[in-house]
């Protein structure tokens, strides 16, 4: 049927009508903040000064977005909206469930805390440089990662926290960031090529993109349709973005090049954009695939926690021992995905937010150290306990939390992951979780008896930076760590309300289309 | 390339190509056209006039830096999506109002300064690269 042109269309079959409420602009304000910030911020790159106080402001109204968001959901279910009132599946949704909203928070969180340290880190050059721009624009897309609902948004999303991030990655052009950023860009993009690839299969298989419409349509097309196929090369593709073994080279060998800052944010948020994509395609859109690779997907997460944090055992520079720990701890993710039941999926989310908040916290550290001993090397950095006892302090903190030991964070989700393997009848990867834990305490007790504990051995820097900032910048992480360690109930139900979201897709799919069965 | 009719026709030529972009920007809502289209013809007039004339007189006739006009683009799109804030609808829902131009009715919307936004980060980015790509060139 033709339309004349000036005749006038009755659209209102094909449009959402329910009014959207200034609550439901909580779902797109952890994205759309970020990008009117990083616009601005683009507008002022000469007034370098500015910049700080902008990102940090920008971030902070970010992370009262997350709050409202989070509260909401956890209060009133899924809080879903569609781009430009087109319904569902042909306009893009937002669907923020426990999971995405409570990962967005924490990431901005780290966010802000990487932001304030970053006022002392990156200096007028890296300013100019951007470095404030790309880190709202990373965070946009980190943001919009977590919250949409559309598979090929997601990889929009994806596209462009990656673009930002060889931005962030290659800030002061060093022979050596260079290196780094070539490797880190060739094997991400021959990810998210696998990741598109997947999602054009998808396409065809399903004819649509929307998640909610995937997962109610996938039973139906299981019989005859190459979804295991679908499955496989999500967990490609995605396990490549966490850095899991043994599609984890990438990571070691670049996230010792950058500034420390950008590292942090790196090693704190980046892979875990993975995990979650895991979770999101895997648990929610397809659980018999899921069930079927669990085999395999608990090999991966034992390679990937034991051999990860054997290459930190082996390691002499300080951020490159960390950025070992974090490819274990995206194996102990994944062990909550191999298991696949809800106490096992609780407690990778679980570990997902502390993972974020110590991983960040420790690259920081780092930064701290380097500042006052004047180097990562190992073999020389050393007699920080004499000079600066808090550092020892943090640096006690955050490593009991990263090997999972109390008082602090780590415990309690690795208590949940281990009690779920016991409970699936999966005692080995009990096992491996466990010695995991041992090997973290040594290769960061190691860390911690040559850089704190042993007398100095090579002079200092002459004028040490000062570390006031960093600390500012390690109480406001260590603050949760602690907290999350004494008093863990209410992340841990949070944690089970993220891991019952993903589990009960009717409920998801419920959301996105109220009026039941549409089609 | 400083040869006497390329550097003379370039001014002009640039000049009728960023006047084009415009045209194809605005008819790009039902026809052919829009804002990347657009930004691209604009990118490619600057890029033209670099190479007959330098970099130096493309930076003084854009007067704000192509990154700024870029970041001003993508302010503009997000915003133009935040209006259907006040209308209770969600993010980047189309609003349409008429306006009176010396008698003629012209229909004004959200739509229009989205992809008015997009002309601007397309021109930005490129004419960014393609400038910086020039001074190397020179230098």
């Amino acid at each position: 049927m033709a339309i004349e042109p000036g005749q006038a269309v009755d659209l209102s079959g094909a449009m959402v009508l329910a009014p959207a409420t200034p609550a439901d602009w909580l779902v797109v304000g952890p994205v759309a903040i970020p990008i009117v910030t990083g616009a601005i911020l683009l507008m002022v790159r000469h007034e370098t000064r500015l910049h700080a106080g902008l990102a940090v402001a920008g971030l902070l109204a970010a992370l009262l977005c997350n709050i409202g968001l989070l509260a909401r959901v956890l209060d009133q279910g899924p809080l879903v909206m569609t781009m430009g009132r087109w319904l569902p599946p042909f306009g893009i949704s937002f669907a923020a469930d426990a999971l995405g909203a409570s990962l967005a928070l924490v990431a901005t969180l780290v966010a802000v805390v990487c932001a304030l340290f970053a006022t002392a880190d990156i200096g007028a050059v890296g300013r100019r440089y951007g470095f404030y721009p790309f880190m709202m624009l990373m965070m946009a897309g980190v943001g919009g990662s977590f919250l949409t609902g559309d598979i090929f948004n997601l990889y929009v999303w994806f596209e462009v926290f990656l673009i930002s991030s060889f931005g962030l990655l290659v800030l002061g052009s060093q022979h050596k960031q260079l290196d780094g950023a070539t490797k880190y860009a060739i094997l991400n993009l021959v990810g998210t090529t696998l990741f598109l690839t997947a999602t054009a299969l998808l396409y065809g298989t399903f004819g649509t993109l929307n998640m909610a419409d995937i997962a109610r349509k996938a039973d139906g097309l299981r019989e005859n349709a190459p979804l295991t196929t679908l499955a496989v090369l999500y967990l490609l593709a995605f396990g490549m973005k966490a850095a899991a073994f043994p599609v984890n080279f990438w990571l070691p060998a670049s996230y010792h090049t950058p500034r420390i800052v950008t590292a942090a944010l790196f090693g704190g948020v980046l892979t875990k954009v993975g995990v979650y994509a895991l979770l999101r395609t895997l648990v929610m859109l397809f659980p018999p695939e899921l069930e079927l690779l669990s085999g395999l997907i608990a090999w991966v997460a034992a390679a990937t926690m034991v051999i990860g944090i054997m290459g930190a055992l082996a390691q002499t520079d300080l951020r490159r021992v960390l950025g070992f720990v974090v490819i274990s701890g995206v194996g102990v993710m994944l062990a909550g995905l191999a298991l696949g039941t809800s106490e096992g999926l609780a407690g990778t989310v679980f570990y997902a937010f502390h993972s974020m908040i110590v991983m960040t916290a420790l690259y920081l550290l780092a930064g701290v150290m380097n500042g006052l001993g004047g180097s990562y090397s190992l073999s020389k950095l050393s007699g920080l306990y004499a000079s600066n006892p808090l550092v020892a302090a943090f640096a006690l903190l955050l490593m009991l939390a990263a090997a999972g030991l109390p008082p602090a964070s780590g415990l309690w989700p690795k208590v949940m992951l281990v009690r779920a393997s016991l409970d699936s009848g999966q005692p080995w990867l009990a096992f491996a979780i466990l010695a995991t834990g041992f090997l973290t305490t040594l290769a960061l007790g190691r860390v911690f008896i040559l850089t704190i504990w042993r007398p100095r051995v090579v002079a200092g820097p002459e004028t040490p930076a000062s570390p006031y900032l960093g600390y500012v910048a390690l109480a406001v992480l260590s603050l949760p760590v602690v907290v999350m360690g004494l008093y863990p109930d209410p992340v841990i139900s949070v944690a089970e309300r993220a891991a019952s979201a993903i589990l009960d897709a009717p409920a998801y799919i419920g959301t996105v289309f109220p009026e039941g069965a549409a089609q | 390339m400083h040869t006497l009719i390329f550097r003379t026709i370039a001014p002009y030529l640039a000049s009728l190509m960023v006047l084009f972009s415009i045209f194809v920007l605005l008819r790009g809502h039902n026809e052919p056209g829009g804002g990347f289209i657009g930004g691209l013809i604009a990118a490619s007039a600057f890029a033209i006039y670099g190479i007959a004339c330098g970099v130096a007189p493309v930076r003084r006739a854009l007067y704000f830096h192509p990154m700024a006009i870029s970041g001003f683009g993508l302010l503009v799109s997000a915003l133009s999506g935040g209006v259907s804030l006040f209308m209770d609808m969600p993010f980047l829902t189309g609003q349409w109002t008429e306006i009176d131009v010396l008698g003629l009715p012209v229909d004004i919307s959200t739509v229009l300064f989205f992809d008015i936004g997009v002309y601007f980060v397309v021109v930005g980015s490129i004419t960014s690269i393609a400038l910086a790509l020039e001074e190397r060139e020179h230098a």
